[in-house]
């Protein structure tokens, strides 16, 4: 599905990811854990096309395509899904509107009509059941005064009306409570399935309890240093991430 | 707080704005043909005589003339007002023809008789003049250059009372209602554009709504200037007796021209106790081409009051339109509990300038008035928000709220507020609040990360921006308008 070989990219003269190289195949859960700053939302956003990153070697097929040449809107029309780690708000654009247009502009892609109202409505209901969201945060402004767990909420919630092939959630677990993590876990696992696969940032064990992945990788200063199975991430709970660096550097000498 | 890279990372991304904000052309104005008409014209240029071959033209009775006639002599005294944040080559006067008509074979005694053409016009413009035609129940005064060609629904509406027909015709049918409300909200000795619109006008429209009655459909007048090297001077008249409402629109557009095209209107609006009129315009004069040569210079006064108690008169505008836009649709509340409301979105885009805004006079008791002026600026284009507050001495426990936001797409534009207050009561409650805020990159690659192209999300997010205004337009202009802010838009923001 996703193949990435030694990926590199910068930010103004900053190289910041310096040789990535990960395949996620079809039904595949994996996660990637790393320290602050080590580039793990710089992949996230070069996968999604962020231009202000400089991709400068090189490459990315994504379902036989050259994602790097896609224009961001079309990587998310093949497929490409992104839940940020700090989604924006934008003032009087009611959430159901704004979804409303993402989900048409797809299907306008893949060549089908417009979901007409009730439509949409049906298929609305449907998936807020999933992520348990509530109807009255949908007519508000998107994201406008959403708290920090409502924000990541409603990211999963248009996931799941987008049904993503590819979903790269970064760090959708850090600001929710317990109940709102088991309730977004539980909805990845719904969506789970053979033909789709997720790519999760995170820095917690624990989310990796609900939502178990089939492979951890640990980023670390612009690579993937480690990758392993979910033991890795018990690991790396339990020793933090000095052992990982003390092993880089001695690689490295 | 922005650290190094992060004002770098800034830069980057202006960089990539810019450059993709001068790549993209904009879309061409929809509305800049010509119709190819014979047309029946006064000498180029602005004298006595001028004004007295507009009042022969339309058969005026004397008092009409006279009315004419002085404000012409006021307005030699007058200068153009400098005020305004606007610059502008001087306009020459004597260069401008001031009666246009087009020629029509026979004069039209009913609305099938209307010159094929004209008709043609109009329909290219969407604007119906057939009556069978009726889907959503507007009535339509259709004014091209300096005449009104036809006015819908006359007869139904003079079933309830209501009087709707083009100032020509009310000036001969209606001498009475006219001679006591022409003049009386918006002098003609207001301003420089005032003077000059009472010496020349040559058309406009003229709605009466007597007591009591709730006018049964939308009313609306579509302004077209057609022919070239002419200005347009046309005169709208409202006068809603008591208890009565109304809800009256109004249109234009115009054909692209290298040269700017003078339109000076006045609009009046009376509501006696009791009477509510809504007031809308959507404003699309051709806006002049992405240099800034041509498009219409817009210099309207506009004003209500509310006459009686517990009136309310409510403008509300969507300008996108015009190379300059000097106006201010204004409310007087006189009477008691009287409510006065603006709600304006401006757009300006290339070289555009507007300075635009309102006045609200208290000087009744217990009299609002609310302001919601939303301000998006791309281009090189200014634009500018001036409001007026004033709260006169008697005029006890008056209520104001102000809400001014500009939106700026690019760095080449400016957003500019004016707000002025005059209190003179201090049991007044005047509040005021403004923001001003840019299409950020991040709310861009948000929506482009949902499939949404930067087009789409641009529209998005200025609809988003002006939905208070726009909520209040009536529902079969909301859908246009909201398809004309995207357009006037397209292609600012990378
Ligand atoms: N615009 C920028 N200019 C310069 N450096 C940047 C810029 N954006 C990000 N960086 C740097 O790139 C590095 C990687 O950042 P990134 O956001 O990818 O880290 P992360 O692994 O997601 O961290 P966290 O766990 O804190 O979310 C950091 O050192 C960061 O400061
Ligand atoms: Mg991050």
């Amino acid at each position: 599905m996703l193949k990435i070989e030694n990926l590199q990219a910068r930010i103004e003269e900053k190289e910041i990811l310096k040789g990535i190289n990960l395949e996620i195949k079809p039904g595949e859960v994996h996660a990637i854990m790393g320290p602050n700053g080590s580039g793990k939302s710089t992949l996230a956003s070069v996968l999604a096309g962020r231009e202000a990153y400089e991709v400068t070697g090189g490459s990315v097929d994504f379902l036989g395509k050259d994602l790097l040449e896609l224009s961001p809107e079309d990587r998310a029309k093949e497929g490409l899904f992104l839940a940020f780690q700090y989604p924006v708000e934008i003032p009087g654009v009611s959430t159901t509107n704004f979804i409303k247009t993402a989900v048409n502009e797809k299907r306008k892609y893949q060549g089908l009509d417009p979901l007409d109202a009730a439509q949409f409505l049906r298929t609305m209901k449907e998936k807020m059941k999933l992520v348990q969201i509530d109807q009255s945060l949908l007519s508000r402004s998107l994201n406008e005064g959403f708290s920090g767990g409502e924000k990541k909420r409603n990211e999963i919630f248009q996931m799941a009306m987008l049904e993503p092939k590819l979903a790269i959630l970064d760090e959708t677990d850090s600001g929710l409570d317990i109940d709102a993590l088991r309730i977004v876990a539980n909805g990845v696992n719904e969506l789970r399935s053979a033909n789709n696969a997720f790519l999760v940032v995170t820095h917690y064990q624990r989310l990796l309890d609900y939502i178990v992945p089939d492979f951890v990788h640990v980023l670390y200063n612009g690579r993937i240093v480690r990758s392993g199975t979910k033991e890795l991430a018990l690991e790396l709970e339990e020793k933090g991430y000095d052992f990982i660096k003390a092993e880089v550097e001695k690689e490295t000498v | 707080m922005l650290n190094f890279a992060d004002s770098k990372l800034e830069q980057i991304m202006q960089e990539e704005q810019e450059d993709i904000l001068e790549q993209i052309t904009n879309s061409d104005y929809k509305y800049g043909f010509v119709t190819d008409i014979e047309a029946d014209e006064a000498p180029m240029g602005l004298t006595e005589d001028t004004v007295k071959f507009i009042s022969a033209k339309k058969n005026e009775p004397s008092w009409m003339l006279e009315y004419r006639l002085k404000a012409f002599r006021h307005w030699q005294t007058m200068e153009t007002p400098e005020w305004a944040n606007l610059t502008f080559p001087a306009i020459n006067y004597q260069d401008i023809i001031y009666y246009s008509a087009p020629k029509q074979k026979v004069a039209p005694n009913s609305l099938d008789e209307i010159d094929p053409e004209l008709r043609k016009t109009f329909e290219k413009l969407g604007i119906s003049l057939d009556e069978q035609k009726r889907i959503s129940g507007i009535a339509v005064d259709a004014v091209i250059d300096s005449v009104s060609v036809a006015t819908t629904f006359r007869e139904e509406l003079s079933k309830v009372g209501v009087i709707f027909c083009s100032m020509s015709d009310a000036i001969q049918e209606h001498p009475d209602l006219i001679k006591k409300h022409l003049g009386s909200v918006v002098p003609a000795t207001d301003n420089y554009f005032t003077a000059l619109n009472a010496a020349v006008f040559s058309d406009g429209s003229f709605c009466y709504i007597p007591k009591g009655v709730r006018c049964p459909m939308e009313l609306s007048t579509y302004f077209r200037i057609n022919a070239a090297n002419t200005g347009q001077f046309e005169r709208t008249l409202i006068v809603a007796e008591e208890g009565s409402y109304v809800s009256y629109l109004e249109g234009c557009t115009a054909p692209m021209r290298d040269e700017n095209q003078l339109h000076a209107a006045v609009v009046e609006i009376v509501a006696m106790e009791k009477a509510e009129v809504k007031y809308s315009t959507v404003q699309n004069w051709y806006p002049g081409d992405k240099e800034g040569k041509g498009g219409i210079y817009n210099f309207v006064t506009k004003r209500g009051i509310c006459a009686g108690n517990h009136s309310k008169i409510s403008w509300t505008q969507v300008e996108t339109g015009s190379s300059i836009t000097w106006k201010y649709p204004s409310v007087i509340l006189k009477g008691d509990y009287s409510i006065g409301e603006f709600y304006s979105v401006a757009v300006t885009n290339n070289y555009q300038q507007a300075d635009t805004g309102t006045k609200m006079v208290h000087l009744g008791k217990n009299t609002r008035s609310r302001i919601v002026s939303k301000g998006i600026s791309a281009g090189k284009s200014q634009n500018s928000y001036r409001g007026l507050v004033s709260v006169a001495k008697n005029a006890s426990d008056a209520r104001n709220f102000s809400q001014c936001d500009s939106l700026l797409l690019g760095d080449k534009c400016g957003a500019h507020t004016f707000p002025y207050i005059e209190v003179k009561n201090n049991t007044a409650m005047v509040e005021h609040e403004a923001t001003t805020s840019k299409i950020g990159e991040d709310q861009i690659f948000y929506c482009n990360q949902r499939g949404i192209d930067t087009e789409t999300a641009v529209a998005l997010i200025i609809n988003g921006f002006a939905k208070e205004v726009m909520n209040q337009l009536p529902m079969e202009f909301a859908v246009e308008a909201q398809k004309l802010l995207a357009i006037s838009l397209e292609g600012s923001v990378g």
